[in-house]
């Protein structure tokens, strides 16, 4: 019988939640990393027993963890211990960790700075992994979207990381600069159709699009408009948030902006706002049904300065035409005194049939649908605060 | 032999328990500590100092002996006692969090 893997990443830990299909009962096991920050953790489509985690943590850095049986077990990848620190050819172990910004030659760019704060230049310093991708066919290959913003790749399983680095090298990246939260890559969508194209999203650059896998860069920006930049139709500065896709059909990206819910029907190259008739169109999460192209889920959030559910009601907004009509989903979430945040990394989908849909909050509670959103129920209560969930459809 | 004292959280990291006990050839500095900590668990390499600088990460100190070593030049020998054996080298997380 199928079942579900649910992988989530919390402030202090990782946890994996797992249920058969009809998503009933659900075993959990963690926390996985206790007391460390799990940015995000995440399954290998050409191979669902390989596992990524981001663990980091504002004393000791950055750590990639890989699992090689669906979360039971993990390790850094190349360094296990007691072992000679360099591999054959002398190849230093112990590099999984290492995430240097490219400054060779052959970019034909100094790549230094960004725009700060105060608006000088700053040196671009890494500080972790928000987002993790894994390549949809081969299971050595994986993305890493990074703060401060930059896109990395590793071909062997996580081993050693090489920065993408013609996305900073474009030619707009000494005018990013960092949000409330820092300058972060924490979006990677990769196309199912043309393994050439995958998108990425900063805060606060923006969208961008490559089509020769990683070369070149550019941005995807217009037909946004944000007030809190000097020029609201800028073509880099937006705060986007979350970027989602359904893998039937490619071309059609829906994105949760700062404020703004948006979509676009040519890959990027022109955004129209589908917000409606949304309480409020700030928030973090979208995601797109599994089987439904058009019906997308939302969680708005009361404003920028309130990172919380309007009017103390936790509400996922459905809407089944692609944007502009939603519909409140409230069936067994709270709808009073409830003043969660849902962050950008913390709701996916299972391509069940019937689709669920999970989330996670700020507040420690992870809620599934095992009916595309007309019921909740959650699955834990009490986690710490939740940063990411993913899910795995079993065979 | 040189005892290394590490927070909790890198010993679990380094699939250890208690007190590292480390051979240190030549003079024993800061440096020659750490280099020969992260030779026997690569895994540490990048979480005591940065990756890529070498820098010591800022919520990380370094005491032996009663002292706070963690300005120390990388290269200064380390106290006797250390170097001995009879102290530990302890590298400790930076409390924060009230």
């Amino acid at each position: 019988m199928s079942g579900v893997r649910v992988l989530v990443g919390t402030r202090k830990g990782a946890f994996v939640l797992t249920a058969d299909g009809k998503r009933e009962h659900w075993d959990v096991s963690g926390p996985h990393f206790a007391g460390w920050e799990i940015y995000h953790v995440k399954g290998s489509p050409a191979d669902p027993n390989r596992l990524f985690a981001s663990q980091t943590s504002g004393w000791f850095g950055q750590i990639i963890q890989r699992s090689d049986d669906g979360g039971k077990t993990w390790t850094q990848p190349g360094t296990p211990p007691g072992e000679p620190t360099t591999g054959p050819g002398g190849m230093p172990k112990g590099e999984s960790n290492k995430f240097q910004y490219d400054s060779s030659s052959e970019t034909g760019k100094p790549l230094t700075t960004h725009q700060f704060y105060d608006g000088t230049q700053h040196p671009w310093e890494f500080k972790r992994v928000w987002h993790i991708e894994p390549s949809l066919t081969d299971p050595d290959t994986v993305y890493a979207g990074v703060e401060d913003a930059a896109l990395f790749r590793s071909k062997d399983g996580g081993k050693s990381w090489q920065e993408l680095s013609g996305l900073r090298g474009h030619g707009t990246g000494p005018k990013w600069q960092p949000g409330a939260g820092g300058m972060c890559l924490h979006t990677i969508v990769l196309d199912p159709s043309n393994p050439q194209r995958m998108f990425i999203a900063i805060s606060a650059a923006g969208a961008f699009r490559t089509d020769d896998a990683g070369k070149t860069w550019r941005p995807i920006n217009q037909g946004l408009r944000s007030q809190y930049i000097p020029d609201p139709t800028a073509e880099i500065g937006h705060c986007v948030h979350r970027i989602a896709m359904h893998r039937s059909r490619p071309g059609v990206l829906f994105m949760q902006k700062h404020w703004d819910v948006m979509r676009s029907d040519n890959a990027g190259d022109l955004w129209q706002e589908v917000s409606g008739n949304l309480p409020t169109d700030f928030g973090f999460v979208i995601d797109v049904h599994a089987h439904e192209p058009e019906t997308v889920y939302v969680v708005p959030i009361k404003s920028d300065g309130e990172h919380f559910v309007p009017d103390g009601k936790l509400r996922v907004y459905r809407s089944r035409s692609g944007g502009n009509e939603w519909e409140a989903l409230t069936k067994g979430l709270p709808q009073k005194d409830c003043y969660v945040n849902v962050l950008r990394d913390a709701m996916a989908v299972d391509s069940l049939d019937k689709c669920g849909i999970y989330f996670g909050t700020t507040g420690g509670q992870v809620y599934a649908s095992a009916d595309a959103g007309d019921n909740w129920t959650p699955i834990v209560r009490d986690l710490p605060a939740v940063l990411s969930v993913e899910v795995q459809t079993l065979p | 032999m040189i005892r290394v004292v590490l927070p909790s959280h890198l010993r679990a990291l380094a699939h250890v328990r208690g007190d590292v006990e480390l051979e240190v050839e030549g003079p024993v500095t800061q440096r020659a500590v750490l280099d020969a900590l992260e030779a026997r668990y690569p895994m540490l390499r990048g979480t005591i100092r940065d990756h890529v600088t070498q820098e010591r990460r800022a919520f990380l100190r370094i005491f032996a002996c009663s002292e706070d070593l963690s300005h120390e030049p990388p290269d200064a020998l380390l106290p006797d006692a250390v170097a001995s054996g009879a102290e530990p080298l302890l590298i400790i997380g930076a409390i924060a969090g009230g």
